[in-house]
């Protein structure tokens, strides 16, 4: 039994292998790309909205106010890339339902490549916040003897990021392919369903995730300039009391 | 037994006891956290929102252990490198 669409290749041309990994990312790509192009074409400020512009809109604000909910001050600027990296995520979980379909966030490497996004992310958000003094600042606090404790979870989140969700949808294949050899009626179909869950939950706690290790990194030093503000220090002084 | 068939026997066992013993703790943790976040939301319901996100966040973060586990089990029973290793060191 294969546990990764990698070694699925659906076509070879001159040593070029196109896996099945990499034609379903296309495919969950084009759906994004045609279905947010096909929307936003027809966008009206008007009283009459369409009903797919009124789906666009819902998500654009969820997902704006969840950025919100976890404490960066400014959305918009985080909203491209933790938008992006959750619609990818839940589409290519979601779309399991359709026969035939292997979501590419059961390989690896397409994980691995998400994960190192992030990784990547999180220097370039804060070194455009706050400047490239004070990220490099944010590896030695709160003492330089925390430097390759710091340096060692940057790595370990990445890893952690990944193999979570790959662990997550791999299972979730692995699991009802047993089944079907297993109890091949009525139990995939169940595990299916808590398939479609779990995916879309993945898809969330990845974009939040991302979001969390993006703020950590460029929040600090927001709060420590409110710690040195006058106004911020009646509020120290009523603690005090 | 020859050595291939040695190495297949202990992952299978070994990948047995690796979800086995490695799914008790996060069972156990994620009853904990859910637990604890029913009784915070019934003593507070207008936090429920935060409460909720923050255990999803938490319970996907503990769950990632088990997921190790069986991502370490699943090698071991479908990709074991080792399995491999012993055909070439057999054949050659």
């Amino acid at each position: 039994m294969e546990i990764s669409p990698d070694a699925w290749i659906l076509y070879e041309w001159r040593g070029w292998q196109l896996t099945a990994t990499v034609a379903f990312t296309w495919a969950v790509m084009a759906i994004l790309i045609l279905a947010s192009w096909t929307v936003t074409a027809r966008i009206s400020e008007g009283e009459t909205v369409s009903r797919w512009q009124v789906l666009l809109e819902v998500i654009v604000t969820q997902i704006r106010d969840q950025i919100d909910a976890v404490g960066a001050e400014d959305p918009g600027h985080y909203l491209p890339f933790i938008g992006t990296l959750f619609l990818f995520i839940a589409t290519a979980n979601l779309l399991t339902i359709v026969p035939g379909y292997q979501p590419p966030t059961g390989s690896l490497s397409t994980t691995a490549a998400l994960a190192i996004c992030v990784l990547i992310a999180v220097p370039v958000f804060s070194v455009a916040k706050r400047g490239f003094g004070a990220y490099l600042k944010t590896y030695v606090r709160p003492t330089p003897l925390m430097l390759p404790f710091n340096i060692i979870s940057e790595a370990s989140r990445t890893l952690a990021l990944a193999i979570r969700l790959y662990g997550n949808v791999m299972s979730g294949t692995v699991i009802v392919g047993i089944l079907l050899s297993v109890a091949p009626f009525f139990f995939p179909v169940l595990l299916q369903l808590l398939g479609l869950l779990t995916g879309l939950i993945q898809a969330y706690i990845f974009a939040i995730l991302a979001m969390v290790y993006i703020a950590s990194a460029s929040r600090s030093r927001a709060e420590r300039e409110e710690k040195a503000a006058p106004d911020a220090t009646e509020e120290n002084e009523d603690k005090g009391e | 037994m020859d050595p291939a068939t040695w190495i297949a026997a202990i992952s299978i066992l070994t990948a047995g006891l690796t979800i086995a013993i490695g799914s008790i703790g996060p069972a156990y943790a994620e009853g904990r956290a859910a637990s604890q976040a029913l009784q915070a939301i019934a003593q507070q319901p207008d936090a429920s929102d935060t409460i909720t996100r923050t255990l999803f966040v938490s319970l996907a973060m503990i769950e990632s252990t088990a997921i190790y586990c069986f991502v370490v089990s699943m090698i071991l029973i479908f990709a074991n490198p080792f399995t491999d290793l012993a055909t070439q060191a057999a054949g050659g």
